[in-house]
């Protein structure tokens, strides 16, 4: 039981590390090169006001659907998910 | 009779669909309504009047309907809201007034650095989600300081995660009010104090009979009015403009005509280098350090505002409130992907057609607002073409027509006049207000609620009188509601122009003093009682420092601290050219010189040219290091403590805390 507790918090953690990575790369890092990416037409936008303006809250909420799905997935597997 | 209860609770909750689905059509079909009474002539005021009072009458009947006399429905609803229903009761619980009437304002001004919040607002619910909501829903507290009470054993963490609970929601819930406040005189033209007090009597109606429970519903209800109010303008502005009804995808060409104009301006003289701040250039108005410590410290304030966080307790399981973290941003996610097109479409729609214009053919809207003290031209509220024509001829060299420089416009204007500008019917314009309304109401229930449940629930109930039945801690906590909401009326009413100002600075304070100890007690088994003390009071502490320092006493922080200001050269010598200036002032202009003095030490009074609204730049990191540095110093906590780490962590079985009064169903 204390093994496969164990192993449900390192799953849990690495799948926190991996969007916490994204969060960052699409909070900060992209919005860093705006001049770099304004070079590029994306819809007609300058990419990097787009990216500021859309592109990284569109991110942001697919990440978050795709977190429960995948957190969910490990819960169950895990042996530790909610009975429904 | 419970039973009875419980199958029509049942009821209730699977048929949300229809009920809601009901309510939206009905809403629509009120809107027709009035647009046809505003054809048959009923004049605007009463179409005005039509909006705020029937949607404040269903928002109070959502209000009454939900009412209850049961601990854990008043608390946290009885935790059995959806997901889907909980993420549009956030997202209204989100969008405050200023949000849903300043954002576009604040981005027709800023152009791209304004961005800045609406990356700040959104980013900040993937910390919600993937550190600290999901595990408060497994703790099962009722408040955000229930968890630091049982996490680092004790009413002292309790206590201090009151305060700064406290202290970042008040000022927020005032500015709520006062927006109420604006938004209702405004439309139903009646005096701005009664108008505060009408917003007082719709937020009580939503959220004292019923708590949590009644505000959860009718947020779900101002969600609807609020997005349908915002969306619907800017629609019918794309459609009209570019044949497209998606304004998200149009205002790309939008930009690029703006680009193109601003060009113009430029060359014929209209602008002048240091007025104009072309829309899509980056770092115009921020510097990269501070345009990424406003979206830092926004993100991680949005990740600890409790009125935010405690709408996560409501979800039926730990399962549903991830889920409802991801429907939350994608409701918020609807207004702030729509702000920038209302920028952009309203910033073409001036430099087309009033920059550049002769003075004699400037377009009617900008009265309507020039009445209102909103819209400026050569200084002057523009109320007709004679006052600005006065103003104009005043400024030296002027050549008649109106340059970029002589214009200038209050943020609020922007999502306002949009359907004048497009020449749509006052009832669209009716809506927008009633959408405004919404979302101020909506924040504010949620704000009174976080404020007045922790005074109850953690300081009356938990610190003062742990026996109290349950007839008694409701009745206290609906007094304390009513005293919070009267108090914070009041203080709107009174237009308080500092505490407005303060509004920004809720996101600082809560970053630096809630979060390091929330998430580390949840990530981090060892962190312990004396850690997390050290923690809060320093990150919150310094905080506080930063901000009432170089706001409220920037002369004597900047003497404190010039070595570690980035103020130029010529900013210095003008420093102590007022100085002396100040010392060698005689009685009645000593007071004005000091002003002067004062006013300029605020624009160098920094460290390391940080703006104060980012003040938890400093704040948090060192509320981590102290945490960290302090519980590795004193031995770790007991093992019943990291069992119940354990517990939080792992979804199945009970929630850690159950409160003896409160019928919650056990999973």
């Amino acid at each position: 039981m204390q093994q496969g507790e164990d192993r449900y918090w390192r799953r849990t953690s690495t799948l926190m590390w991996t969007m916490f990575v994204l969060w960052v790369f699409f909070s900060f890092v992209v919005h860093m090169f705006v001049n770099q990416l304004n070079e590029f037409e994306f819809w007609g936008f300058p990419l990097g006001f787009y990216m500021a303006a859309q592109g990284s809250l569109i991110v942001f909420v697919v990440m978050l659907f795709v977190y429960a799905a995948a957190q969910d997935k490990i819960d169950r597997e895990e042996g530790v998910a909610e009975d429904e | 009779m419970a039973q009875q209860a419980q199958a029509a609770k049942g009821d209730f909750i699977s048929n949300l669909g229809k009920i809601y689905g009901l309510y939206t059509g009905g809403f629509f079909a009120f809107v027709v309504v009035l647009a046809i009474l505003e054809q048959l002539g009923v004049p605007n005021r009463w179409i005005g009047y039509g909006f705020v009072f029937l949607t404040l009458a269903v928002y109070a009947i959502i209000g009454v309907l939900s009412r209850t006399a049961e601990v854990g429905e008043y608390y946290v609803a009885g935790r059995r809201v959806p997901a889907f229903y909980n993420g549009m009761a956030t997202g209204a619980d989100w969008m405050s007034g200023a949000s849903f009437v300043g954002m576009a304002g604040t981005l027709f001004l800023l152009g791209y650095d304004g961005l800045s919040f609406v990356l700040g607002w959104t980013g900040g619910y993937v910390l919600v989600a993937i550190l600290i909501a999901p595990f408060l829903r497994k703790f099962g507290a009722f408040t955000v300081p229930d968890f630091f009470s049982e996490r680092y054993g004790g009413n002292f963490a309790r206590f201090l995660a009151v305060i700064v609970l406290v202290c970042c929601s008040f000022t927020y819930v005032t500015a709520q009010i006062y927006a109420t406040g604006i938004i209702a005189s405004r439309f139903l033209d009646i005096d701005f104090t009664v108008a505060v007090y009408v917003g007082l009597i719709g937020i009580l109606l939503c959220s004292m009979l019923g708590g949590m429970k009644a505000v959860t519903w009718t947020q779900v209800a101002q969600y609807i009015v609020l997005i349908v109010a915002y969306l619907l303008p800017v629609v019918i502005l794309s459609t009209q403009k570019y044949g497209i009804p998606v304004p998200q995808l149009t205002y790309g060409q939008a930009i690029r005509e703006i680009g193109a104009l601003e060009q113009g301006m430029l060359s014929n003289g209209l602008a002048t280098a240091q007025t104009l701040k072309p829309h899509i250039k980056p770092f115009t108005t921020y510097d990269p350090l501070n345009y990424f410590a406003l979206i830092l410290c926004l993100m991680v304030g949005t990740a600890s505002l409790p009125h935010i966080l405690m709408r996560y307790f409501t979800t039926p399981s730990v399962r549903e409130a991830r889920k409802s973290v991801a429907w939350s941003l994608f409701f918020i996610f609807l207004l702030y992907f729509t702000a920038p097109a209302y920028a952009a479409f309203s910033k073409l729609e001036v430099y087309s057609t009033v920059i550049g214009r002769d003075l004699d053919s400037v377009r009617p809207w900008l009265f309507t607002y020039g009445h209102l003290g909103l819209v400026k031209i050569c200084g002057a509220d523009a109320v007709s073409i004679d006052a600005i024509k006065a103003a104009c001829s005043q400024v030296a060299g002027h050549p008649g027509v109106i340059r970029l420089q002589d214009f200038s416009i209050n943020t609020d204007v922007i999502v306002l006049s949009t359907p004048e500008i497009a020449g749509m019917p006052y009832v669209i314009a009716g809506l927008v207000a009633a959408g405004g309304l919404a979302a101020a109401l909506s924040t504010a229930d949620g704000l009174l609620l976080a404020i007045a449940n922790a005074l109850s629930h953690d300081i009356y109930y938990k610190m003062l009188d742990r026996n109290a039945p349950t007839t008694r801690r409701l009745i206290v906590a609906r007094i304390l509601l009513v005293v919070v909401a009267v108090g914070a009326a009041y203080t709107a009413s009174t237009k308080p122009a500092d505490i407005l100002s303060m509004v920004a600075w809720a996101f600082s304070l809560a970053a630096a003093g809630i979060f390091p100890a929330l998430v580390l007690g949840i990530w981090w088994k060892r962190a312990n009682t004396a850690g997390a003390i050290v923690g809060m009071i320093l990150g919150f502490g310094f905080c506080v420092y930063y901000l009432v320092g170089t706001r409220y006493y920037a002369v004597h922080f900047y003497e404190t601290w010039a070595w570690l200001s980035t103020a130029s050269p010529a900013a210095v010598a003008k420093f102590a050219e007022l100085k002396t200036a100040w010392m060698n002032a005689a009685e009645p202009a000593k007071q004005a010189a000091w002003v002067a003095l004062d006013k300029h030490a605020m624009t160098i009074a920094n460290w390391w040219g940080v703006r104060n609204i980012s003040a938890a730049l400093f704040g948090l990191p060192l509320g981590f290091l102290a945490i960290w540095i302090v519980s590795l110093l004193t031995p770790a906590p007991s093992k019943e403590v990291q069992d119940m780490v354990d517990a939080t962590r792992r979804p199945r079985g009970d929630t850690i805390i159950r409160d003896k009064d409160a019928v919650l169903p056990a999973h």
